[in-house]
């Protein structure tokens, strides 16, 4: 029996405020089952809490934010990459498994799962060593290794390569473009205006809070719409 | 694992609380203990009649609160105001002296107040007072402290009196004061059994003793079971009989240190 | 300086002829203390986590109250166990004073306040940290404070060690509750106390000798068997 795809997910006037301020909104957008959407803006735009907003991080302050199933049943299809990974204190292997024991997995069979996993983003002969012990770019692949080991059906991704180098960021990529192959749809954010041309689909330009602009990829590059994508790609700073 | 670690804390709390067959509590006054006379009495009962007799080591004053409480089953003290008290409020089932020894009066070799060649005890005490020479008191409510109280009345000395500047009191156990004392080189009234016991003298000398009012009679008061059912009277019976008889007596009386003997038996 | 080294020459002495009274006391120093503390931290470790993971109405007044707890001075806890398990008192029935059982008691009610606030200040710290990661997996709250328990393991084990510390050296709650009796409650601590009162300051300080052996060695077993300093930085 085929599971019923919690996309598309959809947005209405949902907004967020924090201690007077609004963060986010009102955001009115629908988020297609295909796609690898790239969320891009300036600083303080409210990208980051925009996409806490969809994955369930943070509860909309007004407005609805709605999945094509109930909410408690679309959290387990759901994943999300920190911008800056949050290991846990044990084994590259153990961080990996865990989210499939959480789920009921036996240890063991998670454990092969999760060494799988590991040498699916180049960190197999790493399986044993103790998280902390990763650089930059090999915590960060742990990171995804972990939030695509229950296949998910979307990735949310905040800025994952911020820190990284070029052959860093390179595998990332290449794990991210395989995965939207196999089928999972990826919402990244990035400062990184190539990367952002290399994999976006579709493109969201995002500005106080709000949707400044949306447009397909090819689209949105070439010929922006609004003033202010237009300064943005051309590396102006927006007030 | 986790249940094997709980079975093993839970045997271990239990048998911590296990009771023993033939045992009985008993509280005792600091002076008592520190003689070192129950090293010699207990295994001696333990062997006669089987029993084992836990002591308490306190002041006489916790001694009476626990007797009233029922916390122990007998009590052996060296205050008889404080007996007769006791055995008023129904706390007790009569009294048997056991034994007595004297008060000493202990100071520095150099004795500046020079109670040495004091006719008596109130005169002892009185000189030190007008010499405000440093006197260390139990001032803990026991038996000893009260016989030391009453002698500063019979000197015609007022609680008032008693400056601090001078008059220090330890608030504390025998060998606790005797150290106090020790510390500050001070005049102390000690029983002789401690004192002849008492490990840390540094300076300190016997200045004064054989008044008769340094008398020091020692009683056993079994607790009564009217009032608290749990004591184990029968035992508490065969300690008494134990206590007033002649094996006891040798026993005391024998006791020596130093060719000294700390205690004169005198039950009937 | 005497008395010192005639107290390393009476603890030495003591030690080697395997002395029989020294014998039993420690072995009951540890039983009461290892008893007690095993105890509180199965009561005080996981309350620690709860606390630091549940957001309820009192939150902030609990945090606060474990927190002055730990001040809690042990001769009075000894006091108010004495007069509660008294035979004057309301647990009287149990004959519980002045037996092991009781200065058991009187040290759990010391140290668990002590070991659940340091639980909960490092479980506190490693939930800022795994926050967004726990919610985001959608784990359930016996999950989480599962997870977080075993993943500070280490702090909870420094946890447990500084109450064991507390417990060992202490002695007033276990002199008014056990009565320092010869060959049934007397444990190294009211042992010392009882000597230095006979003025047997070499003796005392013997003892004293061997229960900071005991209590180095107890540290250091628990350090090794962890091999807290072998692998990771925590």
């Amino acid at each position: 029996m085929v599971e019923r795809s919690i996309l598309p997910l959809r947005l209405t006037k949902a907004t967020l405020h924090r201690s007077g301020k609004t963060l986010v909104g009102p955001v009115d957008m629908t988020l297609a089952p295909e796609g690898f959407t790239i969320v891009m803006g300036p600083n303080g735009a409210g990208k980051t809490s925009l996409l806490r907003l969809m994955h369930g991080l943070e509860r909309p302050s007004s407005g609805r934010v709605e999945w094509a199933v109930d909410e408690v049943a679309s959290r387990p299809r759901q994943a999300y990459v920190f911008q800056q990974p949050t290991l846990m204190r044990r084994t590259a292997l153990d961080n990996v498994a865990y989210p499939l024991i959480v789920h009921g997995m036996k240890r063991q069979a998670a454990r092969a799962r999760a060494a799988e996993a590991l040498r699916g983003v180049g960190l197999g002969d790493h399986a044993g060593k103790q998280a902390w012990y990763l650089s930059g770019g090999e915590r960060q692949k742990l990171a995804l290794a972990r939030a695509l080991i229950r296949n998910p059906e979307i990735l949310f991704l905040d800025e994952p390569c911020a820190s990284l180098d070029g052959r860093a960021i390179h595998d990332i990529e290449h794990i991210l473009l395989t995965a939207h192959a196999a089928g999972t749809r990826i919402v990244m954010i990035t400062h990184d205006h190539g990367q952002a041309r290399r994999l976006a689909s579709d493109v969201v330009f995002v500005h106080h809070g709000r949707l400044h602009e949306t447009a397909p990829a090819d689209a949105f590059f070439v010929s922006p719409q609004t003033q202010e994508a237009h300064a943005f790609l051309k590396g102006d700073i927006l007030i | 694992m986790k249940f094997g670690l709980v079975f093993a804390v839970a045997a271990s709390v239990l048998s911590a609380g296990a009771a023993l067959a033939d045992e009985l509590k008993m509280a005792v006054t600091t002076s008592f203990h520190n003689s070192g006379l129950s090293e010699v009495l207990l295994p001696e009962i333990q062997k006669d009649l089987g029993l084992e007799v836990q002591l308490l080591v306190v002041g006489t004053g916790q001694a009476i609160r626990l007797g009233e409480a029922g916390d122990v089953d007998a009590i052996l003290v060296h205050s008889k105001k404080a007996e007769e008290k006791f055995l008023a409020g129904g706390n007790g089932t009569h009294r048997t002296e056991i034994m007595y020894n004297d008060f000493v009066l202990i100071g520095p070799a150099t004795d500046p107040a020079g109670i040495k060649a004091a006719n008596d005890a109130a005169a002892a005490l009185s000189a030190i007072k007008q010499a405000k020479a440093e006197f260390a008191s139990r001032g803990d409510d026991s038996g000893t402290h009260k016989k030391e109280l009453s002698l500063w009345s019979t000197a015609g000395i007022d609680k008032e009196m008693l400056d601090p500047s001078w008059y220090k009191a330890a608030g504390a156990g025998m060998g606790a004061t005797l150290n106090t004392a020790s510390g500050m080189n001070a005049y102390v009234m000690s029983d002789r059994a401690s004192w002849l016991k008492f490990a840390n003298k540094g300076e300190l000398e016997l200045l004064f003793a054989g008044d008769p009012v340094l008398f020091n009679q020692y009683a056993f008061l079994p607790v009564n079971p009217e009032k608290h059912p749990h004591v184990k009277a029968e035992l508490v019976l065969k300690l008494e009989e134990w206590l007033v008889s002649e094996r006891a007596q040798t026993l005391i009386n024998g006791y020596t240190l130093n060719g000294e003997a700390l205690f004169t038996f005198n039950a009937k | 300086m005497n008395d010192v080294l005639e107290g390393l020459r009476q603890a030495a002495l003591l030690i080697v002829t395997f002395d029989a009274d020294l014998m039993q006391i420690s072995a009951r120093s540890l039983q009461v203390t290892l008893t007690a503390t095993l105890i509180a931290s199965a009561i005080g470790l996981p309350l620690g986590g709860w606390v630091a993971v549940h957001r309820f109405r009192y939150r902030r007044s609990v945090i606060a109250l474990m927190n002055a707890l730990m001040g809690l001075p042990p001769v009075v806890v000894g006091l108010l166990v004495y007069l509660m398990l008294s035979r004057s008192g309301p647990f009287g029935v149990f004959g519980l004073l002045f037996t092991p059982t009781a200065m058991i008691i009187a040290q759990v009610v010391i140290l668990t306040p002590l070991i659940a606030s340091i639980a909960h200040q490092a479980i506190r710290e490693l939930w800022a940290e795994y926050h967004d990661l726990l919610i985001s997996m959608n784990t359930t709250r016996g999950q989480r404070i599962r997870t977080l328990l075993w993943d500070a393991r280490r702090a909870l084990l420094t946890a447990a060690l500084a109450g064991f510390g507390r417990g060992i050296g202490e002695v007033g709650a276990i002199m008014i509750v056990g009565g320092n009796i010869d060959q049934a409650t007397r444990v190294l601590t009211t042992a010392i106390a009882l000597e230095t009162g006979k003025g047997n300051f070499a003796l005392a300080l013997g003892l004293g000798f061997v229960l900071i052996g005991i209590a180095i060695a107890v540290n250091m077993a628990i350090h090794f068997a962890s091999k807290t300093e072998v692998s990771s930085r925590w």
